[in-house]
């Protein structure tokens, strides 16, 4: 690792946080499109659904959080692809900086952003009648699920924006990952689905995550849930990371 | 350190290049090129598209690897010493690298934060001033015109001092105006002992600029001399006189006014109309 690495990084976040900055509509239209399915589900579909619980916005919640960063970090494969396209990648790759600098500079930027998107998502839940009488610990939990969710995906994003041949490709992936909600405990019990279908709700790792901070935020025990969530969240991260960092290497070399 | 790396290879040439080779799959771009540049030098290696002109200047610059070969470049390997060859070099690629999104200033102290230099507010500030910038350096760069980014990247590229530049195509697409500005800060640069390396498809800025020149043909240097080398290679000038029909490019020059900027516009009013050789005269005919 270069001496200069965590200087070189902070660096890099700070210039593409001004990117942000100039153009918050990234972070509204992040959280836009959540915040429209939130009120959706739960002034039109909600009456409908039984989940067995008090409030649907309760239940709902940590699924739109999930879908509000999985459409979160298609901006950080984009704004990679973006730096790839024109000269400012290579500058940087002639420069003697820490390498992996560039790379961690759209990550950390990627998690700021998509703090700003989430919180904004929970003022609008609590407008809607989000109440949760969980203590410090708990949301801290919830927090420390929501970042390695966050980071796991980044590095998923990483991939995809290094590896993009169109813009429109870098961030095309994020798709079915905004999808996945849907396919889980999110909007609706999975015991409501059939056969196959509850088979993969039940074992893809959106459940496990939303289950957790839904027990998180509801004060409940939350049992394995939180040890399978972390466990899925480490393990894309890792693997992401990996695959990104070789991805990354090849290209610069 | 660097210092100390710097006069350790004081002796070497600043850029040496041997047996060089790189393919792209089935595409054999560059078949053993050998060249040594100067310190202190313009370097032109000119070449037509697809020659390899670029590759070049991305495995001197550390982004590419060579298939075979060896190139150092201020004395460190380019590939097993990538790291110092970096803190010797700056890249001014074919398309301008700047961030569109920041101002000409905050590009300049990005740069500068890059570098690891103290004052990163004065030395934007500085080269704002050499480059004629001063009014556009609040302004984002997304708002410059071609010349005036092209001039920013340049900027960009000066800071911390590097001892060897690459410039790769530095005028391709600029007007005519915007070319001059950038031969005279290339010209400029030369003048304080910096060695420039510089890619292009243009005849006349070789000519213009460069020490030495090299034609890159087919992946192999074809010719590499002075000016006057490369034009004792053709049969003797023979003295023809032909009516000047001004070039479009100096009737655009005199409409828009750049003739207003003094030593610069004799000269090249003098490079044009010195005897023509025959190459030239059935250009214009």
């Amino acid at each position: 690792m270069s001496k200069h690495f965590f200087g070189d990084t902070a660096v890099l976040t700070g210039r593409s946080l001004s990117h942000i900055l100039r153009s918050p509509d990234t972070i509204i239209t992040t959280a836009v499109t959540p915040i429209a399915l939130m009120l959706m589900f739960v002034y039109v579909l909600g009456g409908a659904i039984n989940t067995g619980t008090g409030s649907y916005v309760n239940y709902l919640l940590p699924g739109i959080l999930l879908i509000t960063i999985a459409s979160g970090i298609a901006y950080t494969a984009y704004r990679l692809f973006l730096d790839m396209q024109g000269g400012i990648f290579e500058r940087f790759q002639s420069m003697p900086i820490a390498r992996s600098a560039v790379l961690w500079g759209h990550v950390l930027t990627s998690l700021v952003a998509n703090l700003v998107s989430v919180t904004l998502v929970v003022l609008v839940a609590l407008l809607m009648g989000f109440r949760s009488g969980a203590g410090v610990l708990a949301w801290l939990a919830v927090a420390g699920i929501l970042t390695m969710f966050t980071l796991a995906l980044t590095w998923l994003a990483v991939i995809a924006g290094l590896s993009a041949k169109t813009v429109d490709g870098a961030s095309a992936f994020s798709y079915p990952l905004i999808f996945l909600p849907f396919v889980s405990s999110a909007f609706v019990p999975t015991e409501t689905m059939p056969g196959p279908v509850r088979w993969f709700a039940e074992n893809q790792p959106v459940t496990p995550i939303v289950d957790a901070i839904r027990s998180l935020l509801a004060q409940q025990p939350v049992g394995t849930d939180i040890w399978i969530a972390l466990a899925w969240c480490i393990g894309i991260l890792a693997l992401a990371y990996g695959f990104a960092m070789a991805t990354y290497r090849r290209k610069i070399s | 350190m660097s210092a100390e790396a710097a006069t350790g290879a004081g002796r070497e040439p600043a850029i040496r290049v041997q047996g060089m080779e790189k393919s792209y799959k089935e595409l054999h771009v560059l078949k053993g090129v050998d060249l040594e540049v100067a310190r202190g030098s313009i370097f032109a290696l000119l070449g037509s598209n697809g020659a390899g002109k670029t590759t070049m200047v991305r495995i001197l610059s550390t982004l590419l690897r060579p298939d075979a070969g060896t190139a150092t470049v201020n004395g460190f390997d380019v590939t097993a010493d990538a790291q110092r060859v970096r803190e010797s070099i700056s890249l001014t690629g074919q398309f301008a690298a700047v961030d569109e999104v920041l101002t000409g200033r905050e590009n300049l102290i990005l740069v500068a934060k890059l570098r690891h230099l103290k004052d990163p507010g004065t030395v934007a500030d500085d080269l704002l001033a050499r480059f004629d910038l001063v009014d556009a350096g609040p302004r984002k760069a997304g708002t410059y015109s071609g010349g005036m980014r092209r001039r920013l990247d340049i900027a960009m590229s000066l800071i911390g001092n590097p001892p060897i530049i690459f410039l790769d195509e530095p005028t391709t697409g600029l007007d005519p105006e915007a070319r001059i500005e950038v031969w005279q800060v290339v010209a400029e640069l030369a003048k304080q002992g910096t060695t420039v390396l510089l890619t292009t498809q243009y005849l006349d800025e070789a000519e213009q600029l460069a020490d030495r020149i090299a034609i890159l043909h087919q992946g192999r240097i074809i010719v590499n001399g002075t000016l006057a080398e490369l034009k004792a290679l053709l049969p003797p000038a023979k003295v023809e006189y032909v009516e000047k029909q001004p070039s479009l490019e100096d009737i655009f020059l005199t409409l828009v006014g750049t003739n207003g900027k003094g030593g610069k516009d004799t000269n090249d009013g003098s490079g044009k109309s010195s005897p023509v050789t025959t190459e030239s005269s059935k250009e214009q005919s």
